[in-house]
């Protein structure tokens, strides 16, 4: 129990330091990769900081309700991963965050935020059956959906579902917020949406979904991190590398691609379950 | 210090410029200046920027977007004025529709003259827009606390403040786009 706690607190707690270095990191290999010098790492909790201090600006009372449920969600997905709950419960908060979010931009009824909500809900629709064919998969290999339990597994998952662990790092472009497939909003600056979903949150409320986001990163890196324990302290490191492997991969994915169509978002993402993600499946039950 | 001078985030609307000025504002996000060394980015949306760069006049069709992206800007927030054109109309001053430079319709903190205005002038405008965003954020704390009586002063001492250290702030710049535009033509 008491394990539990120190978890959950030390995920509250570091998470948005992890996460603001992590989004820092991700700038300054993009600047790079593009010929510039970049901004310093720690430029993200800068942006964030100036957000708060900036004049608070709501098209509605509704907005920040929203937003704040939002953040508070995300939080709570984190947590219930950290303390080992649920797998399918902490998958199923994650969305509803994501529809907090949503209907708080829906709620401003500026055109480009609702395009964006839109959006969202489609690449939402894009990546959901791959996380819950993940989440079956672990449940396949160790017999439990307790994030606690597969912690304990002896064998390490990645052979058996390794068509899961390739299918998931494909959605994570999609979750990440990356380029071919960063259709409701981008990190980066000037695109056809203004901002999209984010156009209309700003000050207080803009910092609090970048800060959300960056818990909501350290979590998914944690469902990668799951696919290598095993018990032993390699296990771990293996891990922790493959985390950070997979993070510069969506860098690099994001400065390689141009922004592609929903349609493509969804075909791809739907083919990628069905073939990686139901096949690993059925490997599963003969193995 | 506050943060806002660490995270300038920029908003560039183009008025009736002839896309010079438009061209050298976006060579500063290009490699060879990289303004995001230092937290700029450009954002194209009012609501997440702190700097409005604008860039040629202003004209009967355009005043209302100006004035209405400058107040959907959260406050803090300055202007900056790019080109001659920006800052009382340029070679296009004469012409039937052009009302002048953008502080005909909102306050500018910051002119940068040239035709077409350097990167390095519209940089130092901008770092001069800093300064000022610094003290307009400090204006925004003090605002609260004092009572509303005296609040009305209170503000005008702050514009005021504003307007000198515009007025102060502008001098370096202009010089420096002075000897921009000479060099220019030396080389020319
Ligand atoms: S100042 Fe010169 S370059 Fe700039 S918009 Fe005006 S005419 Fe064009």
């Amino acid at each position: 129990m008491v394990k539990v706690i120190i978890c959950v607190i030390a995920y509250l707690v570091l998470a948005p330091f992890v996460g603001g270095i992590l989004a820092g990191l991700d700038r300054k290999i993009s600047a790079r990769m593009q010929g510039r010098v970049g901004p310093p790492i720690l430029q993200p909790f800068y942006d964030v900081l100036k957000l708060t201090e900036k004049e608070n600006i709501t098209v509605n009372r509704v907005q920040d309700f929203y937003v704040m449920c939002f953040f508070i969600f995300v939080l709570v997905t984190g947590g219930l991963f950290f303390a080992g709950e649920n797998l399918l419960l902490v998958m199923f908060t994650l969305t509803l965050a994501s529809v907090f979010l949503i209907i708080a931009a829906f709620s401003s009824n500026s055109p480009y935020s609702e395009v964006g909500a839109e959006r969202e809900l489609l690449q939402m629709l894009a990546y959901e059956p791959m996380v819950l064919i993940t989440c079956v998969g672990f449940y396949m290999f160790t017999g439990s959906f307790q994030v606690g339990q597969i912690m304990l597994s002896t064998q390490m998952p990645l052979p058996y579902l390794i068509g899961l662990f390739i299918g998931f790092v494909f959605i994570l472009t999609i979750k990440f917020r990356k380029s071919p497939f960063d259709l409701s909003m981008s990190h980066h600056a000037h695109q056809e949406l203004v901002a999209g979903l984010k156009t209309e949150f700003s000050g207080k409320t803009l910092a609090l979904v970048e800060a959300a986001h960056w818990y909501e990163n350290v979590f998914l890196l944690g469902m990668v991190f799951l696919f290598f324990v095993n018990g032993q302290w390699w296990g771990y490191v293996i891990g922790a590398v493959v985390c950070l492997g997979t993070y510069f991969l969506e860098i690099l994915i994001d400065n390689s691609f141009a922004r592609m169509k929903w349609q493509v978002a969804i075909n791809s993402a739907w083919i990628v379950a069905l073939v990686l993600g139901t096949v690993n499946l059925f490997m599963l039950l003969f193995i | 210090m506050s943060y806002i001078t660490k995270s300038p985030w920029v908003i560039h609307y183009d008025g009736s410029s002839c896309n010079g000025c438009d061209i050298e504002v976006l060579a500063c996000l290009m490699p060879m200046y990289d303004v995001e060394r230092f937290g700029v980015i450009n954002t194209g949306n009012p609501k997440h920027a702190d700097v409005f760069l604008v860039t040629g006049s202003i004209n009967e069709q355009n005043k209302n977007v100006v004035k209405q992206i400058y107040e959907q800007m959260p406050e803090p927030k300055v202007v900056v004025a790019i080109g001659i054109c920006a800052c009382n109309g340029g070679i296009f001053k004469e012409c039937y529709n052009i009302l002048g430079g953008v502080d005909t319709v909102i306050p500018v903190d910051a002119y940068v003259p040239g035709c077409a205005a350097r990167p390095e002038a519209i940089i130092d405008a901008v770092v001069a827009g800093l300064g000022i965003l610094e003290q307009k954020r400090a204006a925004m704390l003090e605002a609260p606390k004092a009572a509303p009586a005296v609040e009305e002063p209170a503000a005008e001492e702050a514009e005021e403040a504003e307007e000198a250290a515009a007025e102060a702030e502008e001098a370096p710049v202009e010089e420096a786009a002075e000897e921009a535009a000479e060099e220019g033509k030396e080389e020319a």
